[in-house]
């Protein structure tokens, strides 16, 4: 199967297939930081497709996370390029904080909440051009090359991760483009992700010494992440809806 | 007789044409010895390179570079006189020379940056910028930890 659509002579299906088989994920970790280590999955090789091999997740320790610190919404944000135009309720947001105070006990926990990566994506569900979709390593998109500005999937979305954006990009980053008309949301720096890095805000928290967020394949049993929530759990944020979320919490009980 | 004449008149006019400027002036590509197909090639079917290599990337994460939009630009941008570097909205521009030329209307740079990827400062870390460090030793533990 060699690309049909125009002549470059892209790799066909079989060379693919054995080379995957051929690599094994190496985790290799590294001090950088007096008391911090940063765990890198091995980059994929530029010409490899993703596959449903990997599951990308983020886990958020809500006992580790503070209520004054916003890293990871201040890194997100500087790492896209998204800029207040003085309209809070029409900015755009791919990361926000949030506040909960249990109403029996007073127990105030704090987190960032963004999309949620969902094998089941709703958004994905009411898209009328395909264009919110998820890719088969479980990061949810807008493929803005399709997207139509419905806001279709704003209202579907349950935990409110998405925005439009109203006004044109002034100069927009070469790895993170965005334009006026189109929907938007956390990509898990998707670009980032594909080149063997891990996501701003995951980045920024360890870098900040909450260490509150971890990154990894959740198909990985040998993963940092799989391996905390074998071992401590975690809960998705209302699992009533069975959307099986790629990001999970611990805490918030 | 009549042939050699038109032949004569078209030899005379192309070299006047491309100088008073009717023709493209096409910039010349800042970096590489040649572009990623050959030339002639490209100039036909560059749309076809990436709007393929775009729904590859997007949809299936495939970052060959090859025919990624950033890597045309690294190599195309140019800057002006005054060193700045030029702006898609004017012809000066080379994915807008031929454009202008032929009417062709593209709306890709209403997301995309149409500046390379050296013309961003690099990425601040303002977490750790706080911390004291300066941003080369930040820039290289990061790229370190990266490898
Ligand atoms: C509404 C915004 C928008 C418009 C308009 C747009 N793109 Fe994109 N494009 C994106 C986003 C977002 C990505 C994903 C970036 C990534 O994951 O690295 C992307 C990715 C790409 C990629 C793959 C990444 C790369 O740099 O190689 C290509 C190629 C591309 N677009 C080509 C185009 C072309 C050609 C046009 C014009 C016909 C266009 N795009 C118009 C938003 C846009
Ligand atoms: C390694 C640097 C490099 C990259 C990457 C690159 N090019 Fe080129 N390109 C060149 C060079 C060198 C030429 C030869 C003509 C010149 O010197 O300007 C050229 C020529 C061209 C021409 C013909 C220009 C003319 O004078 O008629 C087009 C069109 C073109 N490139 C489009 C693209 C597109 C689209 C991409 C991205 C898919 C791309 N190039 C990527 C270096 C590059
Ligand atoms: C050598 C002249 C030339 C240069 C340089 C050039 N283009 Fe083009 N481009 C054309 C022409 C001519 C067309 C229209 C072809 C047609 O309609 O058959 C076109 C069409 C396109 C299209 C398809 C538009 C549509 O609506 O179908 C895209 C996308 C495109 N160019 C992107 C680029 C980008 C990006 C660059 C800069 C990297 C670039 N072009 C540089 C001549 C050029």
């Amino acid at each position: 199967m060699s690309c049909k659509s125009c002549d470059c002579n892209q790799p066909a299906q079989p060379e693919r297939r054995s080379f995957l088989g051929g690599s094994v994920s190496v985790i290799a970790s590294m001090t950088i930081l007096p008391g911090l280590v940063l765990h890198e999955v091995k980059a994929k090789p530029d010409d490899q497709r993703i596959s449903d091999k990997n599951r990308w997740g983020i886990l958020i320790d809500t006992r580790k996370c503070t209520t004054e610190c916003d890293a990871c919404v201040t890194a997100c944000h500087n790492k896209h390029g998204i800029e207040t135009h003085g309209r809070p309720d029409k900015d755009p947001q791919w990361i926000r904080k949030l506040k909960v105070e249990d109403p029996l006990t007073r127990k105030v926990s704090s987190f960032p909440i963004m999309c949620q990566h969902c094998e089941h994506p709703p958004c994905a569900d009411v898209c009328p051009t395909g264009a919110s979709f998820r890719r088969e390593d479980g990061i949810v998109l807008v493929d803005r090359h399709l997207c139509i500005g419905c806001r279709y999937c704003m209202m579907a979305c349950p935990y409110k991760a998405r925005s439009f954006l109203h006004e044109e990009t002034e100069n927009p980053l070469p790895h993170t483009p965005r334009g006026k008309g189109t929907v938007e949301s956390c990509n898990m720096c998707v670009y980032t992700v594909d080149k063997g890095g891990i996501p701003a805000c995951v980045e920024a928290c360890k870098l900040e010494g909450h260490q509150a967020m971890i990154f990894g394949d959740l198909n990985d049993p040998e993963s940092e992440i799989s391996q905390a929530l074998l071992r401590e759990g975690g809960q998705q944020i209302r699992e009533d809806l069975g959307l099986n979320t790629g990001v999970r919490y611990q805490g918030i009980n | 007789m009549r042939q050699g004449l038109i032949a004569l008149l078209i030899g005379l006019l192309l070299p006047l044409a491309a100088w008073s400027g009717v023709l493209p002036q096409i910039p010349e590509a800042r970096k590489g010895e040649s572009c990623v197909r050959p030339t002639d090639e490209m100039r036909k079917n560059h749309m076809k390179y990436i709007l393929h290599q775009r729904d590859e990337t997007v949809h299936e994460g495939y970052r060959n570079p090859q025919f990624s939009l950033v890597e045309c630009i690294n190599c195309h941008a140019t800057k002006d006189e005054k060193g700045e570097w030029v702006s898609v909205k004017t012809e000066k521009h080379f994915c807008n020379s031929c454009h202008t030329y032929a009417a062709v209307k593209i709306d890709c740079f209403q997301c995309h940056a149409d500046k390379p990827e050296e013309a961003y400062e690099q990425a601040r870390h303002p977490v750790m910028l706080r911390q004291g460090l300066s941003e080369d030793t930040i820039r290289n533990t990061l790229m370190e930890a990266r490898q």
